[in-house]
């Protein structure tokens, strides 16, 4: 006989304003095997786990259920608990009369009737409930950063401070990501590169980080601690270790012309290129798409020029397999095509251009040296109109959040623009103005009133060319008014978005998105920073648009993560996972078949029925390799004599819940 | 069980009863997510926490039928972005299994539906329950096999 102890929690007024929870305690109280049942305002706060311990202790209790929310938010706060109370941690089960009941019902009595449904359940599987133990594993103590931005360069050099050894990859040639694109950043308009390019060269010179660049992460295999994750290391047609960095090749690069990405298509590269002068590592990359030695089959200049030997036409792409134990996700963001936005005339006038092509026309290592050109002509503009919210806050083009930066880097561009050129005009027009970060309100008060930037609270309807210059058409709402600004540099600050493979490398890790591609974290307060799948960790805009400060603080903690883990000498397996009943199986092998782990196998025992002291007869059986399941139940399904099983996840607990209403009739 | 079942039935105070068997990395995060952005959804829904739809036995489904539930709903996640790679994709090959077997028995295929929801459908979640519920109320409650319904060369 199990003795359950109740505990249906009030959670402030979450649960008790739609459930009767004095009338769910007392219903509890009745079920069979129940000997304890009460119902307490913070079942999570510290006199509410000790009255569980209490409990647990008068009563006598050997299983708990607790009442209250998601068993994805505080299961493993009441395990800690009711294993200080001397129980195995695993005899909790928690009823989820919160995110499935109260906070989705209005009708006090259809809510609070379902909630002792949801209790008589959940009481019916704890009572099942067997203690479960777990198993160390050795833990690999070496970490994978993939993103070299600021974001995965922050993380992997708090990794390794921490002592432990980093492998930082990188898809581009160059580790810097987005910031090294830009020129200063808000709100104390430090030089971008100033900050970054001495953290990219730490990062290249620390002795625990390795850094891969023009490398992909193709699959990742295995759990927390003991990831394999296959890397393809593209070719870049040098020899790293021969090169010098001196730049021959690219001098004497004959295909030119080609567009520069690091310059947002403003700047031009050859075919043998580094993206931008202060890259790290400093080796070119041969665009073998576009080189004259791969598409004619002869040119062979670099490979004459090159002092030191280095260039190799017959390097081929290395597939390496790396072991770690913790992986940190920090592949950023990209910006919205706004193209596909007609009325703006993007990619159709050469003088609208988007903030980050603006930033690249600032940047003292840009195409143009820092001097603000327009791209049409070259001329110096006399006045620029910057508009916000370009395709964010906007659901019908599928962003229907804020992409947080835009604000403050149009007001930097308005200020910098003023600052280079003081009689130029800058015109800002905006939805609202979010300025909610440390200086940030003071930064963009600064751009209008010592500035003289121009503000214009509205939306822009259209914009065209004429004489020269481009006539921005749209409304001031705050006056009520038609307005027309005429401009000769448009700059559209477009929304921020994930990598167009996101999905797919959410995919390859494990790891979910939400709807618009986004990766998800554990918890928005409670795990910003990891990921479902234990192990995996997120750092910048790659989970959701980020300003710098954020995303470094991100990557810090992301990186303390990674770093709590390592300093444990071994993990603890996760005990939810399957067996085999050797008496009753029959050996055909169907669980194995369809185990997405391969973690069972056909061994041979004896078959003690049949087998005599002379004469020893064998028989095939399954057995699950416990280091490589993962608990997904799959297997137990599967099985025709029912001897696969699930710790945690028995049939006989399934049921019990099913059968825990019999004859349900709601009403 | 069944016939007393169908006397207790009073269909004026009848309302639809669903067994919902969701998997725990997904469909059940959609769950979370509807209850923590306070998507409204009709009570119906009884939910019971699986790792994964692979884990589904075709035996709970048929408990939930025999229990009394009018309608049973497996949720997992979408192809492809199972938790433990491909659980999904041995649920949708036994849940087609399944059906005709709800078929043969006499069970309106109405009464049972498998859908994906992902972690972030806290929208779509509180849609379906919705649908499945208002698809219940219309073909009444659940008062046992059907033999009539049974095909005939069964």
């Amino acid at each position: 006989m199990a003795r359950i102890g109740v505990f249906v929690c009030h959670c402030g007024t979450n649960i008790s304003k739609t459930v009767d929870v004095e009338r769910a305690a007392q219903a509890a109280g009745e079920f069979p095997d129940v000997v304890f049942s009460t119902n307490y305002k913070y079942m999570c706060s510290e006199p509410g786990q000790n009255l569980i311990k209490e409990a647990i202790r008068e009563h006598k209790l050997d299983r708990v259920v607790v009442a209250a929310c998601s068993p994805r938010l505080h299961e493993p706060t009441f395990q800690r608990c009711i294993a200080c109370a001397g129980l195995n941690p695993y005899l909790v089960e928690m009823a989820n009369i919160r995110e499935h009941c109260s906070w989705v019902h209005e009708d006090k009595v259809e809510a609070t009737e379902k909630a002792i449904d949801i209790i008589a359940m959940l009481t019916a599987k704890a009572k099942r409930d067997e203690p479960l133990f777990t198993k160390e594993i050795p833990l690999t103590k070496k970490a994978m950063v993939i993103g070299g931005g600021v974001a995965g360069i922050r993380a992997a050099l708090d990794i390794a401070e921490a002592g432990y050894k980093v492998t930082l990859v990188e898809r581009t040639p160059s580790i810097g990501g987005r910031m090294a694109q830009y020129d200063k950043t808000f709100p104390t308009l430090d030089c971008a590169a100033c900050i970054l390019t001495p953290m990219m060269v730490d990062c290249a010179s620390h002795p625990n980080i390795d850094i891969w660049s023009y490398s992909e992460v193709e699959q990742v295999d295995g759990f927390v601690g003991n990831f394999k994750v296959r890397v393809r290391k593209r070719a870049k047609s040098i020899k790293e270790e021969l090169c010098t960095g001196c730049g021959v090749c690219c001098e004497k690069c004959v295909v030119k012309g080609l567009d520069n990405p690091f310059d947002e298509g403003l700047g031009k590269r050859n075919a043998m290129y580094v993206p931008f002068p202060q890259a790290v590592p400093n080796v070119p990359v041969l665009d073998r798409e576009n080189c004259r030695q791969f598409t004619k089959g002869k040119c062979g200049v670099c490979q004459k020029m090159c002092p030191a030997g280095a260039v190799d036409y017959d390097q081929e792409d290395e597939i390496v397999t790396e072991e770690v134990g913790a992986i940190v996700v920090a592949t950023g963001f990209k910006t919205w095509d706004h193209s596909k936005l007609g009325e703006y005339g993007y990619g159709k006038y050469p003088d609208v251009i988007s903030g980050l092509q603006f930033e690249r026309l600032m940047n003292a290592s840009g195409p143009t040296d820092g001097k603000i050109k327009r791209p049409s002509d070259g001329k110096v503009p006399e006045s620029v109109v910057f508009l916000s919210c370009i395709g964010s806050r906007d659901p019908e083009h599928g962003h229907a959040y804020c992409s947080k930066v835009c604000c403050m880097y149009n007001a930097k561009h308005a200020l910098l623009l003023k600052d280079k050129l003081h009689d130029a005009k800058a015109y800002v027009f905006y939805m609202d103005i979010r300025a909610n970060g440390k200086g940030y309100e003071e930064f963009v008060q600064r751009t209008i009133e010592d500035y003289g930037a121009t503000y214009v609270r509205g939306r822009v309807s259209r914009i065209f060319p004429e004489d020269g210059q481009m006539v921005v058409r749209g409304a001031d709402t705050l006056l009520g008014k038609p307005i027309e600004v005429r401009a000769d540099l448009v700059v559209l600050a477009t929304a921020m978005e994930p990598q167009d493979d996101a999905k797919e490398l959410a995919r390859t890790l494990g790891i979910s998105t939400d709807q618009y591609n986004w990766f998800s974290e554990a918890h928005p307060k409670l795990k910003p920073v990891e990921c479902l799948s234990a192990g995996i960790y997120l750092a910048g805009a790659c989970q959701y648009p980020k300003d710098i400060p954020d995303t470094v603080a991100q990557a810090s903690g992301a990186a303390s993560k990674v770093a709590g883990l390592f300093a444990k000498e071994c993990l603890t397996s996760e005990p939810m996972i399957a067996y085999i009943k050797d008496d009753s199986c029959v050996g055909c092998g169907l669980c194995a078949g369809v185990c997405p782990f391969s973690a069972i196998e056909l061994v041979e025992i004896v078959d003690r029925a049949k087998s005599t002291r002379e004469n020893q007869v064998m028989r095939t059986v399954a057995k699950v390799n416990e280091g490589l399941c993962h608990g997904c139940g799959t297997c137990a399904a599967a099985c025709r004599s029912l001897s696969a099983k699930l710790r945690g996840f028995e049939d006989s607990q399934i049921l019990a819940e099913i059968e825990a209403l019999a004859n349900i009739k709601i009403g | 069980m069944i016939e007393e079942t169908t006397e207790q039935t009073n269909t004026e105070t009848w309302k639809p009863t669903i067994l919902g068997i969701l998997c725990n990395w997904c469909s059940y995060a959609g769950a979370d997510l509807a209850g923590s952005s306070r998507m409204k959804h009709p009570a119906n829904m009884r939910i019971v926490r699986v790792p994964c739809s692979g884990r589904v036995n075709p035996l709970f489904i048929l408990k939930g039928f025999q229990m009394g539930f009018d309608g049973v709903m497996v949720l997992g996640c979408h192809p492809g972005d199972c938790h433990y790679a491909k659980g999904n994709y041995f649920a949708r090959r036994r849940i087609m299994l399944i059906r005709e077997l709800l078929q043969s028995m006499g069970i309106e295929p109405e009464r049972f539906h498998f859908e994906w929801v992902s972690a972030s459908e806290g929208a779509r979640f509180a849609e379906v329950v919705t649908e499945m519920t208002a698809n219940i109320e219309k073909i009444g409650p659940f008062c046992g096999v059907d033999c009539s319904r049974t095909p005939s060369a069964f």
